[in-house]
């Protein structure tokens, strides 16, 4: 094997995210691995790697469990966890095996099963516990400081990251927050794919119920099941594929990973901000690709409030004009940078470990041309943004290579 | 008078003087509210205690709503940026949980309180931030 310069995807599929009561993270991760490895022309046997990544079951070889269904090869099989960059980190694996030489075709698969369990984290001690005061942990906390000291938890984190930009920049508040949310409901009815397919106004946006403000029910990504995958391969064996496959090849121009640098902020309040501008700026440089060359961008618009940061740390909007760029409709289907064309999280849904899998399936199905009705004509390059909190930060860049 | 602990080290009650205390590098300075290992800016090993002020002013905060079961809400989760350094993340007191009332900037001091009790009697301390102009500078817990 040798050296690939360049790693494209060749196969890249999705199960409609949505609720599986009747499946489990193995049918559902098997559905979305054949489905990627038939798009492909490829099977399960001529793969030298799988990485596969889930959260719920992190524990649990997820990996080998699906190969156990669609083909035991003995490949190596990573199973990765990093948040909502899990599904994002698997296919980093992948690529960097492709890279260096050590496979020339690997699969990816992303997958979660989360059912209807929330994200607030559930109740404290059993009752009938007799109660002692007794510092714990590295905080020496006597009692839980979930909403006296504050609050830790998804929807409260990235409301006050708004609200920080919120003060920091002129133009940005409420309804710019709810716009965002408009855009992704309005998007996700060309989707079939999507979790949710149904237009909300502005008005009912602002008025659903209130989860952490500025973020209200409408503005806040749901729950739910679903797996994707991708099958990459080297320059070598996408020059032996034949034409209509090689057609459909899109090359990975940049493929960055992201942790947190020191911030001060950064130690009470994930910072969300500055490792998104670093593996974008590190995309960007290794892509040599601009901003403003992007035809559309699939971005972790977990709530309302984190896609607009984005904008200005993706660079997609002049520096501190996040709420004028969603207001002249810079990010709507028809605008300047197409933004969440899929619905976003808000709206496609947000299975952990699959979501960093799936907008790789967004993008690349677009610059197939093989989006539908909610295609992009003409889109030749597109980026992709996973954050899990704690965090780490995927960013990759994907270009339809010139005929 | 009840037995009284902190509801995390981090707030020392320190009689009438409540106030926070940080884990700060004794290389560069950063300053950390967790027990450490190194510094994560620096790498450096040794620290020192320092105490930090109780006035700052509010750099971003959320109305929170929908919380886990046994949260009260609705409550005002505030990033407080404290003057002459340091930045720490608790609940804004003696305000509205209303947008209208809170302002992004506004000058806090904090405040202590009794935020449980346990089997024994002995009561948790928790520390909060009240809008300047409405705290008692000899509130103590
Ligand atoms: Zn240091």
């Amino acid at each position: 094997m040798t050296v690939s310069d360049t790693v494209w995807i060749i196969g890249a599929s999705m199960t409609k995210f949505g609720r599986y009561p009747d499946k489990d993270v193995v049918d559902l991760g098997s559905e979305a691995a054949l489905a990627a490895l038939a798009d492909s022309g490829k099977t399960i046997f001529d793969m030298d790697l799988m990485a596969v990544g889930n959260l719920y079951e992190a524990n649990g070889m997820v990996g080998q469990r699906i190969q156990k269904q669609i083909g035991q090869t003995g490949i190596p099989c990573y199973n990765t966890a990093n948040a909502c960059a899990t599904g994002a980190s698997a296919v980093r694996i992948a690529h960097t095996a492709i890279k260096a030489g050590e496979a020339r075709m690997a699969i990816a698969v992303g997958v979660e099963q989360m059912g209807k369990s929330g994200l607030l984290g559930g109740a404290g001690r059993a009752k009938g516990d007799r109660k002692v005061f007794e510092p714990s942990g590295r905080y020496g906390a006597v009692m839980s400081p979930e909403g006296v000291l504050g609050t830790g938890i998804m929807p409260g984190v990235f409301a006050q990251a708004g609200m920080e930009y919120a003060r920091q920049h002129d133009g940005v508040g409420f309804e710019q927050f709810a716009r965002v949310a408009e855009k992704n409901h309005k998007h996700s009815v060309l989707n079939p794919l999507a979790q949710y397919q149904k237009e909300f106004s502005l008005e009912q946006i602002m008025g659903a119920e209130v989860v952490a403000y500025p973020n209200t029910l409408l503005m806040c990504c749901p729950t739910g099941d679903g797996a994707a995958a991708v099958v990459l391969a080297s320059d070598e064996v996408v020059r032996q594929l034949d034409p209509d496959q090689r057609r459909r090849a899109v090359k990975i121009s940049a493929s960055v990973l992201t942790s947190d640098p020191w911030t001060e902020s950064a130690q009470v309040q994930p910072d969300v901000n500055t490792l998104t501008r670093q593996a974008a700026d590190q995309a960007y440089e290794q892509a040599g690709v601009d901003p403003q060359d992007l035809d559309l961008v699939e971005l972790h618009d977990c709530f309302a409030t984190a896609e607009l940061l984005h904008y200005d740390n993706l660079r997609l909007c002049e520096p501190g004009g996040a709420g004028e760029f969603i207001d002249s409709g810079g990010p709507w289907r028809d605008g300047r940078i197409p933004v969440n064309v899929s619905g976003g999280l808000i709206s496609k849904g947000h299975p952990l470990g699959a979501t960093g899998v799936a907008n790789l399936y967004e993008v690349t199905t677009h610059l197939r041309g093989e989006a539908g009705d909610r295609q992009i004509e003409g889109a030749k390059v597109g980026l992709t943004h996973v954050i899990g909190l704690g965090s780490a930060c995927a960013v990759h860049i994907l270009e339809k290579p010139a005929a | 008078m009840s037995k009284q602990v902190p509801i995390v080290d981090y707030l020392v009650l320190d009689g009438d003087q409540p106030h926070l205390e940080a884990n700060a590098c004794a290389e560069c300075g950063a300053l950390y509210f967790d027990r450490r290992n190194a510094c994560a800016r620096c790498g450096a090993q040794s620290f020192e205690r320092r105490a930090l002020a109780g006035s700052g002013t509010v750099r971003a905060f959320t109305i929170v709503h929908r919380a886990a079961p046994g949260v009260k809400t609705p409550y005002v989760s505030a990033v407080v940026d404290l003057d002459g350094g340091g930045v720490v993340k608790s609940n804004l007191v003696d305000v509205e949980p209303d947008p209208e009332q809170i302002a992004l900037g506004m000058p806090v001091q904090m405040v202590t309180y009794v935020a449980g009790t346990d089997d024994e009697g002995t009561e948790a301390i928790a520390f909060g931030y009240a809008p300047a102009d409405a705290s008692h500078p000899e509130n103590g817990a």
